[in-house]
């Protein structure tokens, strides 16, 4: 009963949104599974409400939004579940489950083959049940860490024995709560004691500001453990996305999310939304935009090597007889022969039909073409992602549209929403054209390429239509409401066709890459 | 909080005024904030017995809670310390050892414990060389070129 597998199958299935296994125990709450149904896609006349369902289209995954009410109460429904199965208190199924990453499948099987040797491994003693952990005076005891013997002296101890005096053990639970963000392996303060001080010890001795802050942290391990659930990763946000996709399906799917705080991210490597561009190619094209990989395409197109040693050098005027300042290697810039086979023709290099001359030509003949291939697509990037953030601009100048309309034409606030639509869609748009050309660029040559680079420029003739349109002066918007509200629905029927047609061929395998999609 | 620290240190202080395990000696400690110990290694050919090697120590007010930083310094004369060559020792002085790391320490090591760990670090060790330096060697290895 791999509740985590029974699922796998939800992605890569066609338009199963919401038939999922109602028996599984996880996604139970199948109900409420919150595809935020745009409103331009009810305009594609698709939805003949042959279902109750809107079909699901292939760029769409299903997922669910989680507060972290919803987190608290699965976590104790799990924990509920197992503590029955294990006959163990909450408290030390809670830790069993952490230390298995919630595997509960794997902890019930380990646990009935050995259960002293999990136990043990998790950290628990064998007797949890029998004593409950208590501050107690030890006599002559003396704390290990502040060396303090007082008679009387408060002092605690897990079942591994290892005591220290109660205000040394708090001091150290603060800190590892408070400074270094732990909570569900906090271990003993003893060295190389590996038993993990559960939730009662800490309960019992923590203040109830910390308490709060160990509860919170406990909610994150079970985030972070489980590979079915993310932290929605806009600044602020208290959502968890629950989405099936696997890390091994990212190649042929692009798992993107709405998180109930409007922050659209993409499941796999929660960056922002990068439709149609697998996280594989966006990883590789960030890279390649950010870090060295592209100055060192500016190297090998702009300078040359020694032929002997293989030193870089540019050269930045002077003559053409070059020696190199590390293996005083005499040669030609020109034909980057030998200098001595040159007598005395200085600057006239007349070693052109040379062989080793040919073949440095055309490296960087080549180097050259692929620095150009490059420049297209990053150009083409880098203007959406610009424009992209320009929308930011666009979207308070909106309002401030909106309101002016209202005043100047009487028009009512409803009937300027056409504005805000306008810019939605807008924005959306840019974020897939920025994207498309990241993708396109790692596309190898074919008709398939053709097909898609078509979709992409009626996307973008489209969403340049609109953006000029967008710009006008207010008095003229008034005038120009049904123009716009059609090209609205254009750009997004558009974005509709190309994020459908990629995700589609992605799924089934249909392109041909020029990388590793890895 | 601060009683913790300087009630633990004193006690610390006191022993170690005492007796010490061979190749460990205190040097100095005019406060509870910064003390300075000397170690020998005496059985690895790569560090002769009579070479010492100077490490300070340096608590914060959290101290046995958090780790103390500790390093090894560089002195030229009267009396010279070099910094032991080690794999895992920077040749600023900064070692790399799970131990005085958050997530290796424990508040039951104390300064003798802390100098006996790096003192066997150092016996066990085969490569007179640091790892890290590698780093730097390969950036000069990046020779340009001039046209003349």
């Amino acid at each position: 009963m791999d509740s985590d597998d029974e699922f796998n199958s939800v992605v890569s299935s066609d338009d199963l949104a919401g038939d999922a296994d109602s028996s599984v125990g996880d996604f139970g709450a199948d109900s409420d599974v919150d595809i935020e149904e745009d409103y331009q896609d009810d305009a594609a006349f698709e939805t003949q409400e042959k279902d109750l369902r809107p079909k699901k289209k292939a760029y769409q995954v299903d997922f669910v939004v989680k507060s972290p009410e919803d987190i608290q109460r699965e976590q104790d429904k799990h924990v509920a579940d197992v503590a029955t199965l294990l006959e163990q208190p909450h408290e030390a199924t809670a830790i069993l489950l952490r230390f298995t990453r919630w595997n509960k499948e794997r902890l019930i099987e380990q646990y009935m083959d050995n259960q002293e040797e999990v136990l043990d491994k998790a950290g628990l003693g064998q007797d949890v049940r029998t004593s409950p952990p208590r501050i107690e005076t030890v006599a002559n005891f003396m704390c290990d860490i502040c060396c303090e013997d007082a008679p009387g002296l408060e002092s605690f101890a897990m079942k591994c024995g290892h005591r220290f005096c109660a205000g040394c053990y708090r001091q150290y639970l603060c800190q590892k709560i408070r400074a270094e963000g732990e909570a569900a392996r906090i271990k003993c303060p003893g060295d190389g004691c590996n038993k993990i001080v559960d939730a009662k010890s800490l309960d019992l001795l923590l203040t109830s500001d910390l308490t709060d802050r160990y509860h919170e942290l406990l909610m994150r391990t079970y985030v972070d453990d489980k590979d079915n659930l993310k932290w929605c990763p806009s600044p602020n946000c208290v959502y968890a996305i629950e989405c099936g996709v696997k890390k091994r399906d990212l190649g042929k799917v692009v798992p993107t999310v709405d998180c109930a705080c409007n922050h659209r991210f993409c499941f796999g490597c929660t960056l922002s939304d990068h439709q149609p561009c697998p996280c594989g190619l966006v990883k590789r094209w960030l890279k390649k935009c950010e870090d060295d990989s592209e100055t060192a395409n500016w190297i090998s197109a702009n300078t040359k090597e020694c032929p002997k040693c293989n030193s870089t050098i540019e050269k930045n005027g002077g003559c053409n007889h070059m020696t190199c300042r590390k293996c005083r290697n005499e040669f030609c810039w020109i034909c980057m022969g030998l200098w001595s086979e040159h007598g005395t023709s200085w600057y006239n290099c007349n070693r052109f039909e040379e062989k080793s001359g040919l073949d440095a030509r055309d490296a960087q003949a080549r180097s050259r073409q692929s620095l150009e291939r490059y420049l297209h697509y990053y150009n083409r990037y880098a203007n959406h992602e610009q424009s992209a953030r320009l929308d930011k601009d666009i979207f308070h100048k909106t309002e401030k549209k909106m309101t002016l309309l209202q005043s100047s034409s009487g028009m009512s606030w409803i009937e300027v929403q056409f504005l805000e639509e306008a810019s939605q869609a807008l924005q959306h748009c840019r974020q897939i054209l920025k994207w498309t050309y990241a993708f396109a660029y790692y596309l190898a040559r074919n008709n398939q390429t053709e097909i898609f680079e078509d979709n992409q420029k009626d996307l973008e003739m489209a969403v340049e239509n609109l953006s000029e349109m967008f710009e006008k002066p207010t008095d003229q918007l008034a005038g120009l409401k049904v123009e716009m509200m059609d090209k609205t629905t254009y750009c997004n029927r558009r974005r509709v066709i190309l994020l459908d047609d990629t995700a589609q061929r992605l799924k089934s395998g249909g392109w041909e890459f020029n990388v590793e999609l890895s | 909080m601060a009683g913790m620290s300087s009630k633990r240190l004193q006690k610390e202080l006191t022993k170690i005024q005492g007796t010490l395990p061979p190749g460990i000696s205190l040097v100095s400690a005019p406060d509870l904030r910064e003390w300075q110990m000397d170690i020998a290694i005496l059985d690895n050919p790569i560090y002769p017995p009579s070479d010492h090697y100077r490490l300070r120590f340096q608590f914060s007010q959290s101290y046995p809670i958090e780790a103390p930083e500790v390093v090894f310094m560089a002195i030229n004369s009267n009396p010279e310390r070099k910094i032991p060559l080690h794999p895992h020792i920077y040749s600023n002085g900064i070692i790399c050892l799970d131990l005085l790391d958050s997530q290796g320490w424990s508040p039951v090591h104390n300064v003798e414990s802390i100098c006996i760990s790096i003192q066997s670090m150092l016996a066990g060790n085969t490569k007179a060389e640091r790892e890290f330096d590698s780093i730097r060697l390969l950036w000069l290895d990046l020779g340009g070129l001039a046209d003349c």
